[in-house]
């Protein structure tokens, strides 16, 4: 039975017993759900005023960032025409809200309240307004099951900004650490170091910040640095998530340049270190700086 | 007096009850310390009307416990199925032992659930590696005589024909 699954045959079944159960989880959320409710119907008449306040001063600060990212968009995507490479994805978003539902606590799994009538699809990235978050597992016809980027069994192909070094973000279990696998100790990772997604295994697009690098030790005669990394989106904390569909534009052909290293999908466990050993990429200059 | 439907009302409506309990949001810290209601609310019920409810009974709420969980699809319902039999055949020894005694045979029955379920992750690679996994147990043993007096409430008030 319990081999079946793993074999996934089983995912029938677990679907229709996950809609079973689903009324019980949303049930067992409700009374986080009522006190928010009401602590938002109690908000003071000042408290609303101040964060509205602020609200707008956001949101006029990041249209303005946004005037610029078009254009920036724009003349990227001219310049890739230019280069007659594979145009880049466009990007939608839905919100989608975690249920507070207490799964196994020694895994990092949540639940989200839409599925499979909202096109949602396993694998499907999940990203906060800070970072990854992490993707979908599996997906029942109203709601679905995402593996945070810090389970153990999630690894991530992400690269650091500065110096454009590849590597494997790993979950350790703990929601603030990531774990980065495969740095030969020579490489040039300093603590403060951003991470971001390199876009390679192609589940998730490229260049979405994943983590803060926290700790770097080159232990003697390893084969490999200890570097450790904290998530940017507080996985323990974020109540929204943004499901990301990723749709190419349709063009000529694409070049295999994206398949060129073994495509790793993230949740499978990293093969033997000699096909992931990180290459330095050169530093591409695309609004990095 | 209550109507003929309800035992077969009553029974689930407790099991549910304890699923709702089972993954109920609670703060991080207290999360792993989370008494296992739902193991409970089977035992009671598997040694209170051992021929209404068995091991299917067991195994079809561990198989829901799974889904709710995100575990491994039978894992719970392996352990549960397992202890439920336990339970079973134990019945007649428990079920007029004094409260005390029953609540260690129980916590033998859980730890034994809890091991089912810690091979079946050590197997599958998700070993969860601190001694903070065996915490339910701490707290289910105090609990059992909640659970207890609670569910012979139940039974007594909604079911007290059945054997």
């Amino acid at each position: 039975m319990t081999l079946d699954h793993r074999h996934q045959h089983l995912q029938e079944l677990r679907s229709a017993l996950a809609t079973l159960v689903y009324p019980v989880q949303y049930a067992a959320d409700l009374p986080v759900r009522i006190g928010r409710w009401t602590s938002e119907q109690f908000a003071t008449h000042r408290t609303l005023i101040s964060r509205n306040a602020r609200l707008q001063a956001e949101n006029l600060r990041l249209q303005g960032r946004m005037l610029r990212f078009e254009a920036l968009q724009a003349e990227n995507a001219r310049l890739r025409t230019l280069l007659d490479t594979s145009s880049r994805v466009r990007e939608e978003v839905v919100i989608a809200e975690l249920l507070s539902v207490d799964l196994d606590p020694f895994r990092q799994q949540v639940v989200l309240d839409k599925g499979r009538v909202h096109d949602v699809y396993p694998g499907q990235p999940l990203i906060n307004a800070q970072g990854v978050v992490g993707q979908v597992l599996e997906v029942h016809p109203m709601h679905s099951i995402a593996l945070l980027i810090s389970d153990p069994s999630h690894a991530l192909p992400v690269r650091i900004q500065r110096t454009g070094l590849r590597t494997l973000a790993m979950g350790t279990g703990n929601p603030k650490r990531l774990e980065l696998r495969f740095i030969p100790p020579s490489e040039d990772v300093r603590v403060g170091d951003m991470v971001r997604t390199s876009g390679l295994g192609e589940r998730f697009p490229a260049d979405y910040p994943v983590a803060e690098v926290v700790h770097v030790e080159r232990p003697e005669g390893a084969e490999f640095a200890v570097v450790q990394a904290r998530p940017l989106a507080r996985l323990d904390r974020t109540r929204e998530v943004l499901l990301l569909w990723s749709r190419r534009q349709e063009q000529a052909p694409e070049p295999s340049l994206e398949e060129a290293p073994p495509a790793r999908t993230p949740g499978q466990d990293a093969s033997p270190p000699a096909g992931v050993t990180p290459d330095k990429t050169e530093p591409r200059g695309d609004g990095d700086a | 007096m209550p109507s003929p439907a309800a035992p077969l009302l009553a029974i689930p409506a407790t099991l549910i009850l304890a699923l709702g309990l089972m993954i109920m949001p609670l703060p991080e810290w207290l999360s792993p310390w989370r008494p296992e209601w739902l193991a409970m609310a089977v035992l009671y019920w598997n040694m209170a009307l051992p021929r209404r409810v068995g091991v299917g009974t067991a195994w079809i709420a561990g198989l829901l416990l799974d889904v709710a969980r995100g575990a491994l699809l039978g894992q719970h319902a392996l352990a549960l199925a397992l202890i439920a039999w336990i339970a079973i055949r134990l019945h007649q020894q428990v079920r007029f032992a004094p409260l005390w005694q029953q609540a260690i045979t129980v916590g033998g029955m859980l730890a034994l659930y809890l091991l089912v379920i810690l091979w079946v992750d050590g197997i599958t690679g998700h070993e969860p590696g601190t001694w903070h996994y065996w915490a339910p147990l701490l707290t289910s043993i105090p609990c059992w005589p909640l659970v207890f007096v609670l569910l012979r409430g139940v039974r007594r008030r909604w079911c007290p024909h059945l054997a």
